[in-house]
């Protein structure tokens, strides 16, 4: 009765239901390390700065770019409330915001199309992203691959923008004018081109490809970071556009990787041939009962032919010589029977704790995916290190790099073995939350999570621990939900950590250092 | 006049693509329970539905098939004074989807309380006239899983529910007509980002607060009532369901029911009561089109030393 009573008086007293968002509290972004040797960081892209020179910046004398001083201290005048949370919104940091951007489009677009009256499915076009089926359907291999190409493309773009930010070691706004107050940190490093405007530039170049629909929302958010640090007295509209076009740049070597590696030829369905059937022929003539699909009307599997991406971290020959799983446990076989069991039990044995687990880490249809949950997870770690802007993105490039090369290998595996799932072979087995429409061996949450965490462990060894014991749930979480055998969860934790290995490889020898 | 009534359905929190909900007080009827009688009792219900408003798209999924939610709740109405009862209630729900791998759950659901107070009655030979303020909590008795529409057993606000009631009588005919502000309290999954119309990160949700209306008319006697029964539910906020995405918890939810209930009091049985009641949902957005029943048994205990 008391406890009634405290809820009545707190329901009458309090009327604010606004919630905390873990992404407002992250603190300024003030790099202990502003990192101004990082034009030597080896890019991920073979790259030469000297491809991507930025015009010249305009004599500080020059009336034009008096003019541009003057706009700063006019918009330094009047800063109202709005644009003082957009200044503090983008001052956590560039990457950051931009990371969550593409974070929040995957959301946005994880929807699986619904089917057409006929029973088949409508496929999404670049071409009419706004038509339904919208595109992309930005299910968990196109998202770990956007994420890859985004966040590589950050890196790269940063590299190089440092590398002439030094070579042209133009001040600061503040520091060329004493009427412009510096509002934000000090980045620590020289003003042309401004890394805020490289790092909006080149993802607002990426995202564009990637989310055509989007368009106008990415230049709204483009307009807005721009606004904000014009705002912040540290960077002048010369150094912003110098940025924003080098990004640009840099984005256009992505487009040109992202036009021949294969993943626009890793769809189920090409001008109405099946294609996908060659893998249940292979599983048949071996044998073995193939994967078929739950859904009704039965869907063509998701992207069967993304094992043929080409990967970031390794050859393809390594992937199937070194990477690829030995065969999942016969379907005849009585260690099949028992792993089948132990999926039946946790159907029929769920706890409150385990269901948590499950919730926890589905990442199904409507959110980032397993790779943006890990993206999130890292954003809060990385959040506390006081980074600067390029570490941030040296970080997420190697921790997608290594999940979109997980994504291949995981793919290459379900298709190779077209495993079917657990509830397929006893449809007495219910999930506990939604079942993916592919095949079973190896799980992707698994092998995300072990590329996931051991990046990250390389990255911040203080929380590897953390970061290990994460992933492991992260992959029971799959048993817990019957939705794949123990094997697929433990062989596909193992793979994840043997491709997280590759990108680990790259980061001790790109000279950056931890 | 021992008049109680406990009809579980066609009362508000029928939420969502929806388990049914039943909290089932008489806290949207004009019947009062005398001083120191205490109506205790079992509910019995089911509803189902094999279409779903998608926003404003009324849709099958062949995924879902048919689903149907079964409840057995616990239920009662005490009066502390003849204008002024105590009423609660605490339901078990089992939830069950006829197609798709997704798992049903069961489970205790909310628990309520509510207090009725009649604050006007002005009657004739052949008319009275009677308003009534409610004001009523309910809360989850346990962390059950919310995050897993249309299959949750609850969404697992607490609500504080507030409602004016006018009751209108012409001999054995009569008239109610209740509306309600439903306060609902913000509610935390078990992850910690989620997307609406835009990405959150946190835990927690806001859940929009609500509207309940209540009309319901027919015949009331000692022995009898049957009525007929119309409800609209309205949540003051929240967004719609995606193309084919699962419902969310502050999701934009709109209901129309209409219904037939009924309660007898056998003379020759004296303090047993028995009643039911059927639904069907006419208009929605973000829910089931669903159907439903109940059946009630309950009893009257009279706690008064002189008798």
């Amino acid at each position: 009765m008391k406890k009634i009573i405290l809820i009545i008086s707190l329901f009458t007293l309090s009327c604010n239901k606004d919630i905390v968002e873990i992404n407002r509290q992250f603190p300024l972004l003030n790099p202990i390390k502003p990192d101004a040797n990082a034009g030597t960081w080896k890019t991920i892209l073979p790259l030469n700065a000297s491809d991507f020179t930025p015009a010249n910046p305009p004599s500080v004398q020059d009336a034009a770019f008096k003019a541009q001083l003057d706009q700063i201290v006019a918009l330094q005048k009047n800063i109202s409330r709005d644009d003082q949370e957009n200044m503090d919104y983008w001052g956590t940091g560039a990457v950051l915001r931009w990371n969550e951007i593409l974070r929040e489009f995957v959301a946005k677009y994880n929807l699986p199309p619904v089917n057409n009256a006929d029973g088949s499915y409508p496929i999404p076009s670049a071409a009419n992203p706004l038509a339904y089926p919208y595109f992309p359907f930005a299910n968990p291999p196109y998202a770990a691959r956007a994420y890859a190409y985004v966040s590589a493309a950050q890196f790269d773009a940063l590299v190089i923008a440092t590398h002439w930010k030094d070579r042209i070691n133009r001040p600061l706004a503040f520091e060329l004018d004493n009427r412009i107050q510096r509002l934000l940190p000090n980045p620590g490093l020289k003003a042309y081109p401004s890394a805020d405007a490289v790092a909006y530039g080149v993802s607002a170049a990426m995202l564009k490809l990637l989310f055509p629909g989007e368009i106008a929302e990415i230049d709204r958010r483009m307009a807005s970071h721009r606004r904000a640090r014009l705002m912040s007295g540290i960077e002048t509209a010369a150094d912003l556009d110098a940025g924003e076009a080098l990004g640009a740049s840099i984005a256009q070597a992505y487009f040109q990787r992202a036009r021949t590696d294969n993943a626009g030829a890793s769809v189920a369905i090409v001008n109405g041939v099946n294609l996908w059937k060659v893998f249940e022929d292979n599983c048949i003539a071996l044998n073995e009962i193939p994967w078929i699909s739950q859904e009704a009307p039965k869907r063509p599997p998701m992207l069967p032919f993304f094992g043929k991406v080409k990967p970031f971290l390794f050859d393809s020959a390594t992937l199937v010589g070194t990477i690829r799983p030995p065969a999942p446990p016969s379907t005849r076989s009585e260690a099949f029977r028992k792993e089948l069991a132990e999926v039946k039990y946790y159907s029929e044995n769920q706890t409150r704790e385990r269901t948590r687990i499950v919730h926890f880490w589905a990442d199904g249809v409507g959110t980032y995916t397993p790779p943006g949950h890990w993206n999130a997870i890292a954003a809060e770690t990385f959040a506390t290190l006081n980074w600067s802007e390029v570490r941030w993105a040296r970080a997420f490039a190697l921790l997608n790099l290594s999940m979109m090369d997980a994504a291949i290998a995981c793919w290459d595996a379900k298709f190779h073995y077209y495993n079917p799932r657990p509830s397929q072979m006893d449809p007495s087995i219910k999930t506990v939350t939604g079942l993916p429409n592919f095949p079973s061996y190896i799980s992707g949450h698994s092998t995300f999570s072990g590329a996931a965490a051991e990046v990250l462990g390389y990255l911040v060894p203080t929380d590897a621990e953390r970061f290990a014991a994460m992933a492991n749930e992260a992959s029971l979480s799959r048993l817990y939900g019957a939705l794949h055998y123990r094997s697929d969860c433990t062989v596909g934790l193992a793979v994840g950590r043997k491709v997280g290995s590759y990108a680990v490889r790259r980061g001790m020898s790109d000279g950056a250092g931890r | 006049m021992n008049f109680f009534d406990i009809r579980p359905l066609l009362r508000s929190c029928v939420p969502l693509l929806a388990p049914l909900m039943l909290h089932a007080q008489s806290d949207v009827d004009a019947i009062m329970m005398g001083k120191n009688l205490l109506c205790a009792g079992t509910s019995l219900s089911t509803g189902q539905w094999n279409q779903y408003w998608e926003g404003g798209l009324l849709r099958i999924n062949e995924n879902l098939g048919t689903v149907r939610t079964n409840a057995v709740a616990a239920m009662g109405s005490l009066g502390v004074t003849k204008n002024l009862n105590i009423l609660y209630s605490l339901p078990w729900i089992q939830t069950r989807a006829t197609a798709g791998q997704m798992t049903g759950l069961r489970g205790l659901q909310d628990i309520g309380i509510a207090a009725k107070y009649r604050m006007l009655r002005k009657k004739t030979e052949r008319k009275s006239f009677s308003i009534f303020g409610i004001a009523g909590v309910s809360t989850p008795s346990q962390n059950y899983v919310k995050d897993y529409l249309p299959l949750s057993i609850g969404l697992g606000s607490t609500n504080l529910t507030l409602r004016l009631m006018a009751d209108q009588t012409y001999q054995w005919f009569f008239t109610t007509a209740s509306t309600s502000y439903v306060r609902r309290s913000n509610i935390r999954l078990d992850r910690q980002a989620y997307y609406t119309t835009r990405m959150i990160y946190s835990a927690e949700v806001e859940m929009p607060d609500a509207l309940y209306s209540n009309v319901r008319m027919g015949y009331r006697s000692s022995e009898l009532i049957a009525e007929f029964v119309a409800d609209h539910w309205l949540t003051l906020g929240g967004f719609d369901i995606t193309k084919n995405n699962m419902p969310f918890s502050s999701n934009r939810m709109i209901q129309t029911r209409i219904g037939l209930a009924g309660k007898y009091e056998p003379k020759k049985w004296k303090g047993l009561s028995l009643n039911g009641s059927v639904f069907h949902t006419v208009d929605g957005r973000n829910m089931g089109k669903s159907t439903g029943f109940q059946f009630g048994v309950f009893y009257i205990v009279n706690f008064s030393k002189s008798k």
